[in-house]
């Protein structure tokens, strides 16, 4: 059926057609030459405010989400974010705050910055902190290129080896990469751990560093973690730790004292910014002594004048050795701001609650599952703040693999895991609760998850057309892929 | 899970290779490999003439779940590329052994470590336990 609701927007224009709360405001003509005045009209949608209102709720309506929906996605820590953290970061003072103010009229807002400098030191055992880098991508393209700074500057240039174990997020060896390092990767041994003998055989007057996230993306704590930071010390290498499940141990484990060089930390996802939509994020990164003066600029500081204290910003002038800019300005204020007030709302006490919490629903829905009759692809480990299931018997007796059971999971209203990663695990899901989810959710994503497997096996039911309630059917993957087409033409309509 | 085919020798990262009789070797994926892999939609190809060695990167295939690098079962030069891949890269699903072919290489420099049809069954079946 053709729905007029469905429309887009350009769809249901008509020319005239006014919102007027967002009318500019044409009360002062802006005093722009005529030579920059555009002469066509902009394509935009007429429409009315209520068409306008309607549109984006309805939109919103048809979003999974986590406000809606419990959303275990696997490696990407889908938690709630407090409201709080939003509305105080949204305070006049600092979102009219102009970035190149004097600094003077910004003291506020820098000292909310030091003080995060200050706790993300702490809570990562690190001795600097510097909150620039946009996202997480980026935090780890500044970190490993601290690590090559580090080595230029003593004189070290063959040094372009990063090692990076296979179940590592894709995006450790393409930041090797970008930076002109080859990536190193080594296996995993059955039990989750990193093979020992193989990182040994492959470190040399070569290795750069290491890259690694402990726990891993297999949802387990490497415990060789030790032994692993001596090989590649040894060797004259540096310890990169990847941030990404930071979650599992906050006010637990500290990469510092793991014996890390350099973290990045995705504050978006573990200090309360609504993530997974391509940003915006922040990448902060934590150095160790040795890399201190490479840190990207601007770092806030603090000084005290005549008895008073004054925060500003480092730069190129303090830190000679720094690797440099990596955006106009600092990072994004208000993903830095939100990080700040959830972390002082939690306090010290709170970061441990957090990974206790989050650790507890990992192995709690783990332990449900394996009674539930679902393999644990890591049976004799204890899950971190995730864990993997593998469907590979169910994938081969009932024709139902890990994406059947991840589409048939949005007919019961719950956000899919993560499917088919890290790819050493056939027809796996990676699974993770975090830590505010009550224990009810929990049982009942048990519950949809054996009755999938039961209708599968009892009634011969086929889940290769799942979802059947949703308002966008199963997406024909392959051809998404190979003609991706996400235009849309004001002439000819949406292309079909 | 279908016969392997008994004319090829095959690697423990799932690339087959087969013998020609102008002294070539034509590689492919296995039929195992395409099935994990699922739907192939790119196949990025190496240049013809390009030398390769025993172990190393030669060709990435993606499907809709990873790309994945396929790796050179021995040491040689590139004397041709299945061009006909880029437009049509599931034919390595239909066909894994026969037009999904991916590349052909000359012989030269090292043999890397290549299984039997035997050995690289018992492979599978360990897999699979």
């Amino acid at each position: 059926m053709d729905n007029y609701l469905d429309k887009l927007i350009f769809e249901k224009s008509r020319e005239g057609r006014r919102a007027y709360a967002q009318a500019p405001d044409t009360g002062a003509e802006p005093d722009i030459p005529e030579a920059f005045l555009r002469s066509d009209r902009p394509r935009l949608p007429e429409v009315s405010e209520l068409q306008v209102v309607r549109h984006f709720t309805r939109l919103s309506q048809k979003n999974f989400s986590i406000d809606t929906q419990f959303y275990p996605l696997g490696s990407c820590t889908m938690k709630y974010n407090p409201r709080v953290c939003n509305s105080i970061a949204l305070l006049p003072g600092f979102a009219g705050r102009h970035p190149l103010g004097p600094v003077s009229h910004g003291q506020g807002f820098l000292s909310c910055m030091y003080e995060l400098q200050e706790m993300l030191k702490e809570v990562t055992g690190m001795q600097g902190v510097s909150l620039t880098p946009m996202a997480g991508a980026q935090g780890e393209l500044t970190g490993l290129a601290m690590i090559m700074a580090y080595h230029k500057a003593r004189g070290d240039l063959e040094r372009n080896e990063i090692i990076v174990p296979d179940a590592a997020h894709g995006t450790n060896p393409a930041t090797a990469t970008m930076l002109g390092c080859v990536a190193k990767e080594i296996p995993t041994g059955s039990d989750g751990d990193i093979d020992i003998e193989a990182l040994k055989a492959e470190v040399s007057e070569k290795t750069a560093g290491i890259m690694l996230t402990n726990p891993s993306t297999l949802g387990v704590f490497e415990r060789d973690i030790i032994e692993v930071d001596d090989i590649v010390r040894d060797a004259g290498g540096l310890l990169y730790y990847d941030g990404a499940n930071l979650n599992a141990i906050l006010g637990k484990v500290r990469p510092g004292d793991m014996g890390f060089d350099v973290i990045h930390m995705n504050l978006h996802k573990t200090f309360s910014t609504p993530h997974g939509g391509g940003g915006p994020g922040s990448g902060a990164v934590g150095v160790a002594e040795r890399l201190l003066p490479f840190m990207p600029v601007p770092v806030v500081g603090r000084k005290e004048i005549d008895g008073g204290t004054v925060y500003d910003w480092l730069t190129e002038k303090d830190l000679p050795q720094t690797i440099g800019r990596l955006s106009g300005f600092m990072g994004n204020a208000g993903v830095l701001l939100r990080a700040y007030v959830y972390m002082r709302l939690v306090g010290r006490d709170g970061m441990r609650r957090i990974a206790g919490y989050a650790t507890l629903n990992a192995n709690y829905l783990q332990a449900r599952l394996r009674d539930a009759g679902f393999e644990l692809a890591f049976p004799n480990r204890r899950a971190s703040h995730e864990f993997i299931v593998t469907l590979r018997h169910e994938a081969k007796e009932y024709q139902l693999t890990a994406m059947d059971i991840a589409k048939a999971l949005l007919d019961y209203n719950f956000h899919a895991p993560t499917t088919y990663f890290p790819l050493l695990v056939p027809e796996c899901l990676l699974i993770e609760p975090t830590e505010t989810e009550s224990k009810e959710t929990l049982d009942n994503f048990v519950n949809a998850m054996a009755d999938i497997v039961k209708r599968a096996r009892d009634d011969g039911e086929s889940f290769k057309e799942a979802p059947f309630n949703t308002p966008v059917r199963r997406l024909d993957d392959v051809r998404a892929a190979r003609q991706l087409d996400v235009r849309y033409d004001p002439e000819g309509g949406a292309d079909a | 899970m279908s016969e392997l085919p008994g004319d090829l020798q095959y690697t423990s990262d799932h690339e087959w290779l087969r013998r020609e009789d102008d002294g070539s070797v034509t590689v492919g994926i296995t039929d195992h490999a395409q099935s994990a892999l699922g739907d192939l939609v790119y196949v990025e190809l190496p240049e013809v003439n390009q030398e390769v060695e025993a172990g190393g990167d030669m060709a990435v295939v993606e499907s809709v779940k990873a790309a994945s690098d396929v790796y050179a079962p021995i040491g040689g030069t590139v004397v041709a590329v299945n061009e006909a891949l880029s437009d049509d890269p599931e034919a390595i699903n239909n066909d894994p052994y026969g037009d999904g072919w991916i590349v052909k290489l000359e012989p030269g420099g090292d043999e890397g470590e290549l299984l039997s049809p035997d050995a690289y069954q018992a492979l599978l079946d360990d897999i699979d336990s």
